[in-house]
């Protein structure tokens, strides 16, 4: 009795029967994860890399710093929930009439992680990263509101993938679906670990979120250069502005249902529970307030990538600005409208449910509007094919194809036949890949070079699109066909054969998706390996439009030497064209920069700790963790020594450095910029 | 201290003395009205609701400062704006739960 | 100089120059976006208690549990909390003097406390009448509204404590004036929210 209390005082719940061995799969994917983790250790130790990664990375408050290391996040949790989401295609193409390859209970976890990560670790922070790495360089500023906060953003994040990866080793994750509807979830239907790793990840995900859109708002807000005013901002920064108004007012929804549930689990309070006055329903309320302005988090984002891509690769002024503005306000705004689209089927009255169809049928108008601008931007330009306008072609048409069937489900009588098939899962996938990936990729493309100095490899990048979208189309297009044959989602095995055929297909597409991803893992490595003739230190690799092209690739951490003026939207193409680009200021001034913090990695693993801990009722170390975590905020505020300068001279030399090669290499056409002439230098052509 | 400085610090002191009173004021009222049970029931719900708005409106003007001029209509349009998808996001949840409710009876 | 342009909401540093202003300004904008998500927060509570109001599950309601003594108690130390806060604002602007700051700081930590103790006190009464938060839907609602203030008021005698030593040991300098002004938005954005509880749960419930 006593050694088993101490064991509770020490371990909580944890135990050796929480290793992972109720099913192969899950056996192999803890190892890999346990491997690929010793692995990363011995690597960095062998190279002595610790402190430097401390010093430069981990702690680093720079923008560009953190924006970076919020994509790689992403792209590993890509990796995972695409190899979960392939796994789920092969079991129901192999459960007709038979379990398939994995247990029933196993599949369950796989649509909760995959769903939970695609959404919260893969898209958000992808999408969180551009916006750290672009927005202020394109509003001609040094950093963000508030660094540090953004450093503990990122630490939260992380902190939130790792209870992520962790639930792979130890013990199970929840089986309620990444919208973790109650009573399921309730403690009285799913008694173990698995319903809190999901809650605690979630919570350290949607406190991040709501820091960085509270930071992104007052950066754009007060932090613009001068004459940028808001209607010349580029059109990335616009979606940024409206994407983080959605997270400052979205996001404390999500904090809330998850916290209420985690007080009926733990405290035996009656939110959402079947019985003492328990109401599920304002669960599915709560999580659709967040979740449908989420879907808008999600997409604006991509929406500002090909704003910017489309306009760079037609070599045209984007084609209405301003109706592009007006229309991703007029989304934002609509989208705390619409919810209750998610639950058309709770038993309310049929005006409601009309009310809210109709809301959401006029979101179509706006997004439509956005559709013709780019068609428009297209019409009559100078069109490059290359990577990231390939996303941006694949995206406008496929897109489309997803919101029209949006607009099919918005009608509350159809809903009611294809709710909770395979329909819905169609439809969202047809937004979500398209938008928010393909838009997030075609970024990723375009963007690499300012990030790092070098493209990546045109080749591999093009077979990985085509894979893509040929994945994509194979994959998802047969589960519409599915939903009306009315299969649910989340079927772990069927006996109907007229679903045999579809699945087959939709199995082979999600092979074709793990090829495209092979390919963007081959892309890096071939482009890192041939970085020196792909290199394009002068920084405007596709002849750009926006301040981000202004500056060297990758930029110095001071972003600007002087602080740009600009007078009109594509602010450095007009400099090109006078020829004020690439010129000397008249004089250099010390720059002063937030020093690096020790504290978003304390609070990363603080944080991480605590909701470990909470998960496996370890008690005394969520008190830690929590305790350290305000204890870490207190103590920063008394640091007095958070800035540092650069002295002008170390500045001048960088720049002078910087300038004296751009007027040294002769400039390339656009044409050549896929050749390895391409230095980053673009010949000023005319509009 | 100079004498604009010390008319200023007047006008300041007394702006946050009327928002104290008025606030004591706003909260006796309903206070005293529902403990002698002084209105009939609905009379009741509406004095207290009136009071709190009022109220809320008078603790911005005194305490936070919030006011119409010109000069800082950024912050007053995000409290607006707020304002607004509050009541979207509140009155929404009392309507949709509350209809499903009376659907339900 | 000119500053007496009202630049943000909240009370106005003095006489600043205008880089201090620039820099209030970005932090105050972003301490108040940071306001209206909390908002958002505090409108989901009220709104579920909204929504749980006859879900007593045959547990007791809030005539049975409720004292409007011990609410007016409250109410009344969280307004006295408030306009101490303005004195302390008033001396941080005008009389340049952290002695006087200090000491309107720790009369709002007191007020603050005794709204606390109030609440906590409050609380155990609930229980011991037979309305703990895990008796019925209501209860709970009614728990977490209450509470996330009551949580947020303890965070706000935190950072008051925080801010009293900040104050003796780096004196009245921007930073701990800009953090100073911060502190007040929230504390008087909590008496807000209090307005609220006060007239949506106590007398609401003791009327309805
Ligand atoms: C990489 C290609 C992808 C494939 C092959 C894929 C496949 C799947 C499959 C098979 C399911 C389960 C369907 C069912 O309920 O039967 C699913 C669910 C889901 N997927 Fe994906 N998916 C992919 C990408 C994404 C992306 C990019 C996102 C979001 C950014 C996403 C978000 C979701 C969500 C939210 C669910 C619902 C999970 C649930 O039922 O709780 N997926 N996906
Ligand atoms: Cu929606």
């Amino acid at each position: 009795m006593l050694s088993q209390n101490i064991r509770f005082a020490v371990f909580g719940n944890l135990s050796f029967s929480a290793l992972p061995f109720y099913s192969v799969i899950a056996t192999i994917a803890a190892s890999m994860v346990v491997l690929g983790a010793i692995a990363c250790i011995v690597v960095i130790t062998r190279a002595k890399a610790w402190t430097y990664l401390w010093k430069e990375w981990f702690t680093s408050v720079d923008h560009k710093r953190v924006g970076i290391m919020y994509v790689i996040v992403a792209l590993i949790m890509l990796l995972r929930a695409a190899i979960e989401a392939i796994l789920m295609r092969v079991h129901q193409a192999t459960a007709f009439q038979q379990q398939g390859i994995l247990p029933p209970e196993h599949f369950a976890q796989l649509f909760t992680t995959h769903g939970t990560i695609m959404i919260f670790f893969m898209a958000m922070p992808f999408l969180i990263g551009l916006f750290n790495l672009i927005m202020p360089l394109q509003i001609g500023a040094r950093d963000v509101s508030f660094p540090v906060m953004n450093s503990v953003s990122l630490g939260m994040t992380i902190g939130g993938s790792v209870l992520m990866m962790i639930s792979l080793v130890l013990g199970k994750f929840s089986t309620g679906g990444w919208s973790g509807y109650p009573p399921y979830t309730e403690l009285a239907f799913s008694n173990d670990m698995g319903v809190d790793y999901w809650i605690w990840a979630l919570t350290l995900s949607s406190l991040s979120t709501t820091m960085t859109g509270i930071n992104f708002a007052a950066t754009i807000y007060k932090k613009r250069c001068e004459g940028m005013t808001l209607m010349a901002m580029p059109l990335f920064t616009w979606t940024c502005l409206c994407t983080s108004i959605l997270m400052i007012f979205a996001m404390p929804a999500i904090t809330l249902a998850t916290a209420l549930l985690a007080l009926d689990r733990y405290a035996d309070m009656h939110f959402f529970t079947n019985g003492m006055g328990g109401n599920m329903m304002n669960y599915i309320n709560m999580f659709w307030l967040f979740g449908h302005p989420e879907v808008y988090i999600l997409v604006l984002p991509a929406f500002g990538v090909f704003s910017e891509t489309i306009a760079t690769f037609s070599g045209k002024t984007l084609y209405g600005y301003t109706s592009l503005i007006y229309a991703t306000m007029v989304i934002a705004v609509l989208s705390f409208t619409v919810w209750l689209h998610h639950f058309f089927t709770m038993g309310q009255d049929a005006n409601v449910n009309a009310i809210f169809g109709i809301a959401t049928m006029l979101i179509g108008i706006p997004t439509g509007v956005k559709i013709y601008d780019w068609l428009l931007t297209m019409f009559r330009g100078e069109i490059r094919l290359t990577v990231p306008m390939l996303y941006a072609i694949g995206f406008m048409i496929l897109f489309t194809i997803g919101g029209c069937a949006g607009i099919v489900l918005a009608n509350p009588g159809v809903d009611y036949q294809v709710h909770n098939t395979l329909f819905l899962v169609a439809h969202f996938h047809n937004v979500i890949i398209p938008g928010t990936l393909f838009g997030m990729l075609s970024g990723y493309h375009y963007w690499f070079p300012k990030a790092f100095g070098f493209r990546l490899s045109e080749t591999w990048g093009r077979r990985a699109c085509l894979c893509w979208i040929a994945g994509f189309v194979l994959a998802f297009f047969p589960l519409y066909a599915l939903g009306l044959l009315g299969m649910p989602r989340r079927t772990a095995e069927y006996f109907d054969p007229a679903y045999r055929p579809w699945t087959l297909i939709a199995a082979v597409g999600a092979l074709i998706i793990a090829a495209a991803l092979a390919c963007l893992v081959i892309q890096l490595v071939v482009s890192i390996r041939d970085r020196a003739q792909q290199a394009v230190p002068i920084g405007d690799p596709w002849d750009g439009r926006t301040l981000e092209w202004s500056i060297a690739a990758p930029p110095p951490e001071y972003n600007f030497a002087v602080l740009p003026t600009v007078h009109g939207r594509d602010a450095f193409l007009d400099a090109k064209h006078d020829g004020s680009a690439y010129r000397a200021p008249e004089h250099y001034e010390d720059i002063v920069l937030p020093k690096n913090a020790a504290i978003g990695p304390v609070i990363c693993v603080a944080g991480g700790a605590a909701g470990f801990a909470l998960t496996w009722h370890i008690w005394w170390l969520a008190i830690v963790g929590v305790a350290t975590m305000f204890a870490a905020l207190i103590v920063r505020s008394f640091n007095r020594d958070t800035e540092r300068v650069i002295p002008a001279a170390e500045v001048r030399e960088t720049e002078e450095a910087w300038l004296r090669l751009a007027h040294s290499l002769p400039p390339r056409d656009r044409n050549a910029e896929l050749s390895i002439e391409n230095e980053g230098l673009a010949t000023v052509a005319a509009e | 201290m100079s004498a604009q400085d010390a008319k200023e610090r007047a006008h300041d002191a007394r702006v946050y003395q009327v928002g104290l009173v008025l606030a004591l004021v706003l909260s006796a009222v309903p206070f005293g009205a529902v403990a002698l049970g002084l209105l009939p029931a609905s009379g009741l719900l509406w004095m207290i609701a009136i009071c709190a708005i009022v109220q809320i409106l008078v603790h911005f003007r005194c305490f936070l400062h919030i006011d119409l001029s010109s000069n800082h209509r950024h912050d007053l349009q995000l409290i607006l704006f707020s304002v607004c998808i509050v009541i979207l996001m509140a009155g929404g949840t009392l309507w949709v739960i509350g209809n499903q409710r009376a659907m339900m009876m | 100089m000119s500053g007496q342009v009202k630049q943000h909401p909240g009370l106005n540093l003095h006489r600043e120059d205008a880089e201090t202003r620039d820099q209030t300004e970005e932090v105050l904008f972003g301490f108040w976006v940071f306001l209206m998500s909390d908002l958002v927060l505090f409108s989901l509570l009220f709104a579920t208690y909204g929504t749980m109001l006859h879900s007593m599950a045959g547990g007791p309601g809030p005539k049975q549990l409720f004292d409007i003594r011990n609410a007016g108690i409250e109410t009344v130390a969280l307004l006295l909390s408030t306009f101490s806060f303005g004195q302390a604002s008033l001396a941080m602007k005008y009389d340049d003097a952290p002695g006087r700051v200090q000491t309107w700081l720790l009369v709002t930590l007191g007020l603050g406390l005794v709204f606390l103790g109030y609440e906590i006190y409050d609380f155990v009464d609930m229980i011991g009448k037979g309305g703990p938060p895990s008796r019925s839907g209501y209860l709970s609602s009614f728990f977490a509204l209450v509470g996330t203030h009551g949580l947020h008021v303890t965070c706000g005698c935190v950072w008051i404590i925080v801010m009293i030593a900040q104050v003796r040991m780096f004196g009245l300098d921007t930073l701990v004036k800009t953090r100073l002004l911060r502190l007040g938005l929230f504390w008087h954005f909590l008496d807000v929210m209090w307005v609220g509880i006060f007239s949506v749960v106590y007398l609401q419930g003791l009327v309805g």
